[in-house]
């Protein structure tokens, strides 16, 4: 429409990691041996993708580690790519102030991530919530039922492939 | 039945519904109670009633359109869900806010602390029973709104902040209009303070009732007032400066119990220090432009992003994913209420059903950011 004559924006965003977080990084490589971590920003936040059978030993260590401390599960956010579905888990260490992402890539056409409510408690309304908009399956969770949508509710409203303007319910 | 004692009390328990229409819930939110008599076995709370599909929204609307949605989440503090979107996407395009309009966000930002929590602190009141601090309270609050009327136009949905500054500059009278409002905000402040606060009725409704521990608190990701109160002094604005919060002196409120109490009380006390921080900003504001230049359509560039900031009711977090185009790809708002609540079945379990209502109301949820 009005983006006529309009330039997309050229210049790339720096992402240089802080001092804090470089030390984080290193942090993490050194306490994660052993496991698959491909570590890098987002954007001047650290993250680390991992494969979604280690998500709850990562996490453990993570949580547990006195180099980390990551008490807190601050976020749970499901992303729709279409060719993948992407768990991003942010966790905040209050002690050493730092916050971490965690990605983990599911198949599109089947989803499915080990639960982490027997580390957080915090895990299961998100799950719940996940599973909602996004169909992903959480092995080990107490109880996938409907949290904001109501019970029979069909599809999963999160994915793309859900239509929404058209989309009328009564 | 009628005084007579149920010989098998254990077995009389009975399926209680409260709400979603209940005037404590303060929205549309239901538990589904277990009671023995009085005292609550069990319960189950359930939420979804206000679920409007906000994020899935956000997706189909150009990013300034969005500040519009956000302002729907948490609507008793529009102003700090504005603010934590437009420095999601500032942060992205790397776009740098004048100095003026970062002053204008915070004396807002904080004018509206103080509203929430006046609000909270009526209701709250009304929960324990008393109903005369309600209407103090909503007397101090309805200045603040016709503070933020005069500044936007609206009293509530302002969508002021716009991304990369806001929307246009203060109203010319606006010094004026802020030298009558401090003092008498202070005085409804300390009003309330002094009528509720350390009420010997009100106390004994609420101290120790609903009381949880730090690492449980911190487990349920608690943030905010809620957490303070558990004795963390954890605040988004000391541990991870953002705007020009380093530019002012203020405390954070920490309580020690972590009880209904102290959840009020912390409040109470944060109410002080964002008048400060007002006053503050007041005297050190100096003129300039409202509006970062050059960029009439946002399109940042391709990335995702998490930006976190202090709510009246706690950590809000915004992950947004931006594919390049002019519309968020996917927009994930973490609302501090959804995970406060989230502990409910916990705290009101093994306690008495007029004291659920208390430990509700202590949380100070707002159903809109709960089920977005």
């Amino acid at each position: 429409m009005a983006a006529a004559g309009h330039k997309p924006e050229a210049q790339a965003q720096t992402r240089t990691l802080q001092p804090r977080e470089l030390e984080l990084t290193s942090i993490v490589i050194r306490i994660l041996r052993g496991y698959r971590v491909h570590a890098g920003a987002l954007f001047d936040r650290v993250q680390i993708e991992i494969r979604a059978e280690d998500l709850v030993s990562v996490c453990r260590i993570l949580k547990d580690d006195n180099a980390t401390r990551f008490k807190t599960l601050l976020c749970v956010a499901a992303v729709d790519y279409k060719d993948k579905i992407q768990m991003v888990y942010t966790l905040l260490s209050m002690e050493w102030e730092y916050t971490l992402a965690i990605k983990v890539d599911l198949p599109a056409e089947r989803p499915e991530a080990p639960s982490l409510t027997g580390l957080w408690h915090a895990a299961d309304w998100y799950e719940r919530e996940a599973h909602d908009l996004f169909g992903v399956n959480f092995t080990g969770h107490p109880g996938l039922k409907p949290l904001l949508l109501y019970e029979g509710f069909e599809g999963h409203p999160g994915l793309k492939s859900f239509p929404f303007h058209e989309y009328t319910e009564f | 039945m009628l005084g007579q004692a149920p010989e098998q009390s254990q077995n009389l328990d009975i399926l209680m519904n409260m709400g979603p229409q209940h005037p404590s819930t303060h929205g549309v939110f239901r538990m589904l109670l277990r009671v023995d008599g009085e005292v609550v076995v069990d319960a189950e709370p359930h939420i979804g009633y206000l679920h409007r599909g906000s994020e899935k929204l956000a997706e189909g609307e150009q990013y300034h359109q969005v500040v519009t949605l956000m302002d729907r989440l948490d609507y008793i503090a529009n102003f700090n869900n504005e603010w934590a979107f437009c420095r999601a996407v500032e942060k992205l395009m790397g776009l740098e806010v004048p100095e003026r309009a970062e002053y204008i966000r915070v004396i807002l930002g904080e004018l509206n602390r103080v509203a929430s929590h006046l609000l909270f602190l009526g209701t709250f009141g009304l929960d324990a029973g008393a109903m005369t601090p309600v209407m103090f309270a909503f007397r101090g609050r309805e200045r603040i709104q016709a503070l933020f009327e005069a500044v936007s136009g609206a009293r509530m949905m302002h969508n002021y902040f716009h991304i990369g500054g806001v929307k246009e500059d203060l109203p010319e009278n606006f010094h004026a209009l802020m030298d009558k409002l401090m003092p008498e905000l202070r005085r409804d402040v300390e009003e309330c303070d002094k009528l509720l606060s350390f009420n010997e009725v009100f106390v004994a409704r609420t101290k120790g009732v609903g009381g949880i521990d730090r690492d449980t608190a911190i487990n349920y990701g608690w943030t905010g007032p809620c957490l303070r109160a558990c004795g963390v002094n954890y605040d988004v604005r000391k541990a991870e400066p953002y705007s020009v919060y380093q530019r002012f002196k203020f405390d954070v409120p920490v309580g020690r119990d972590g009880d209904s109490w102290e959840r009020y009380f912390v409040r109470v006390r944060e109410m002080y220090e964002s008048l400060s921080i007002v006053e503050q900003a007041m005297k050190s504001m100096s003129g300039g432009p409202v509006m970062a230049v050059g960029r009439r359509l946002i399109r940042p560039t391709k990335g995702d992003v998490y930006v976190r900031a202090e709510n009246p009711r706690g950590e809000i977090g915004v992950y947004l994913v931006s594919d390049g185009t002019d519309k968020p790809y996917r927009i994930k708002v973490r609302p501090p209420s959804f995970c406060n609540l989230s502990a409910i079945g916990r705290l009101i379990k093994d306690t008495y059903v007029a004291d659920a209502v208390i430990i509700l109301g202590s949380l100070d949820i707002v159903l809109g950011e709960v089920d977005r």
